[in-house]
């Protein structure tokens, strides 16, 4: 009876508890007419959070992004829950085709994969494109082998097991990381190819990029592919990859974003990977908001539409893209939003545009 | 007093109702979502070992999952038996009512309670660099590991149960053993075994159901790899894992094949269930 007592008390505590919290947040909810909520893409979630946080602080608007995966973004898209999805991989014509009305990809940083590795006291290590394949296709297993060792002359390779870790989950970060390798390597395109998830011929899995940097941390001779947002952030040691101009690129915001310098086509629509820039980091990509082009459906009112629109056209400028840097993703170049601007007044209520 | 049986019968009735409405509507969505994926692939879904959710390429075969579950949860029952029986022995009839077996049930209570994430980290902190120090494979992962966990989670399931079947043998029927001269092993091996056995089995049945289901603490020790493992030290995966990785990207035929492994994972544990149930009518 004593223990029945003692529970009863701790869970009318925590009872309690919540019941403080929920009240004050329903007040501040009531104070404020318009609230949007968008759901998708977990490779920018830091960027989104701390731009969110921001904005939500300076106008009072009450923003709610859920990272919930680039496939479950475009899923609430496509079933009118959302007021825009987000996605690392822009949507393909026939996915494009599959939503229910015509839908505007709107570019909102650049993001980058980074080649992790944990070999003790080696911090330089270079990758020529075929040695990345070769390692990632588990036809180089260890790690002194010939060809690495010719590629990285001036470091002594330990002969240990190279392990290969990759995502159990699927993710857009696989996705740039995949049509990368597409690009850089046939053998890789026929037997493996591109996709959010993929059969590996190698290696093990672990579940998001804190899983996998975990695994490499704790495994020696591990080798990984992992967001840069997330390997910056954990300070790992990762590798110089080749460029398709043959230099070796250390990946960094500046490397990042000179991927993003050549011809990029007015909807945005484009694997950055493997960039033709001569200083560009070739694992790197955009990442997209999409909304409906037509902001009037299910119940919408022109208020919450122009709300969701005025908070595209800011993360998309200056200050939201310091934002972006703060949290080690690239900046959009300056023409790249000039476009996503123009994207934006495409977008109308029942017809009528809403940015001037 | 008439009408107040009735609003019981009622009430008791409802709830009945409910239950029998869950089950079934649980059922008929799974069912209904992995329609697509037995359109496509027929029985093969269930036989095939290959599994390539790469667009444009997309082939779904379970197999090498439905092998990841059954083959970890037998390495845990494996491992479970020894250590869970001798533990139930010592609380249940050797050290019976004292201190120490008072103290050590308590313990094992509390293992049940421990969250399936907490097991899971420290299995990757703790169990896989030991695994590694062992020299069973250069990175700790893989279906012993995750078996090696499982066992730890369901030891405190088949300990429990199975001491309190050991409690529950009638002492008369010891007393008239120890009178006839048997010794603690005779009783042990000709009374309280034969008398508790189907309680025992159904112990060992409900941690292998545990074991099939388990999800987080495996994700992250099994290696998350979808083949069928070559060895026990390999990679693998299990049916409960590529779920709770896969689920959140998966769309069209590949979140189809995701909901035909839980109606299989589903239909799997309720066999081993009713086998289970049926033993034990058989034996007792």
């Amino acid at each position: 009876m004593k223990k029945l007592l003692g529970i009863l008390v701790v869970v009318i505590l925590f009872a309690s508890c919540n019941n403080g919290n929920s009240d004050k947040k329903s007040d501040k909810n009531k104070s404020k007419t318009v609230s949007i909520t968008a759901a998708g893409a977990t490779f920018p979630l830091p960027f989104y959070n701390l731009a969110i946080k921001n904005y939500s602080k300076a106008t009072g608007i009450l923003l709610t992004y859920g990272g919930i995966g680039s496939g479950g973004g475009i899923r609430s898209l496509k079933d009118k829950v959302v007021d825009f999805g987000a996605t690392d991989a822009f949507l393909s014509k026939e996915k494009e085709a599959g939503m229910p009305a015509e839908i505007v990809h709107v570019p909102t940083c650049i993001g980058a994969v980074v080649i992790a590795y944990n070999l003790p006291g080696i911090n330089d290590l270079k990758l020529s494109n075929e040695n990345l394949s070769d390692i990632f296709m588990g036809k180089i297993t260890k790690w002194n082998d010939q060809k690495i060792q010719k590629n990285n002359y001036e470091i002594n390779l330990p002969d240990i097991d190279i392990n290969v870790v990759h995502r159990s989950d699927g993710s857009g970060t696989t996705y740039i990381f995949s049509d990368y390798m597409s690009k850089i390597s046939t053998n890789w395109k026929e037997n493996v190819g591109r996709g959010k998830s993929l059969k590996w011929p190698t290696g093990m899995g672990a579940k998001g990029n804190p899983g996998v940097a975990g695994v490499v941390k704790q495994t020696k001779g591990a080798i990984a592919y992992i967001g840069s947002e997330f390997a910056f952030a954990q300070k790992i040691s990762f590798a110089k990859i080749e460029n398709s101009a043959g230099k070796y690129i250390t990946p960094n915001l500046k490397s990042i974003s000179a991927a993003a310098q050549g011809q990029i086509p007015a909807d945005t629509k484009i694997m950055l990977t493997n960039s033709s820039d001569p200083n560009a980091y070739p694992i790197s990509g955009f990442t997209w908001l999409i909304l409906y082009k037509e902001q009037k459906y299910a119940n919408r009112t022109k208020a919450q539409a122009e709300e969701t629109l005025k908070f595209l056209s800011w993360i998309i400028e200056k200050d939201a893209q310091a934002l972006a840097q703060q949290v080690n993703y690239a900046p959009l170049p300056e023409k790249t939003i000039i476009q996503a601007k123009e994207i934006l007044k495409t977008v109308v209520f029942d017809g009528e545009t809403i940015l001037k | 007093m008439l009408n107040s049986e009735k609003i019981t019968k009622t009430l008791l009735f409802l709830a009945s109702l409910i239950i029998i409405l869950l089950a079934s509507g649980m059922m008929f969505t799974l069912i209904n979502g992995s329609i697509p994926v037995f359109k496509e692939f027929g029985i093969n879904f269930i036989f095939s070992t290959k599994w390539n959710p790469t667009e444009e390429k997309e082939v779904y075969g379970a197999l090498p999952f439905i092998a990841g579950t059954i083959i970890t949860s037998i390495i845990a029952i494996l491992i479970c038996f020894p250590l869970a029986f001798s533990t139930s022995l010592f609380i249940g009839e050797y050290y019976r009512g004292r201190g120490l077996a008072k103290i050590i049930g308590t313990m094992v209570d509390m293992l049940a309670g421990i969250p399936s994430i907490v097991y899971g980290l420290w299995g990757f902190y703790v169990l896989r660099p030991l695994i590694v120090d062992l020299g069973f494979n250069s990175q700790g992962y893989g279906i012993f590991t995750a078996g090696l966990i499982l066992a730890i989670m369901i030891i405190p399931y088949a300990t429990s149960i199975t001491s309190e079947m050991i409690m529950m043998v009638s002492n008369d029927l010891k007393e008239a053993g120890y009178s006839l001269g048997a010794t603690r092993k005779d009783v042990i091996l000709k009374i309280i075994i034969p008398n508790a056995r189907s309680g025992i089995f159904s112990s060992y049945i409900l941690a292998f159901g545990r074991a099939l289901g388990e999800t987080m603490a495996v994700t992250m020790l099994i290696g998350n790899t979808n083949v069928i493992p070559k060895s026990i030290f390999d990679t693998g995966n299990t049916m409960a894992s590529v779920i709770a990785n896969q689920f959140g990207e998966a769309d069209g035929l590949k979140l189809s094949a995701l909901i035909a492994i839980a109606l299989l994972l589903f239909v799997i544990t309720g066999l081993i269930n009713g086998t289970g149930k049926l033993l034990i009518r058989k034996f007792s």
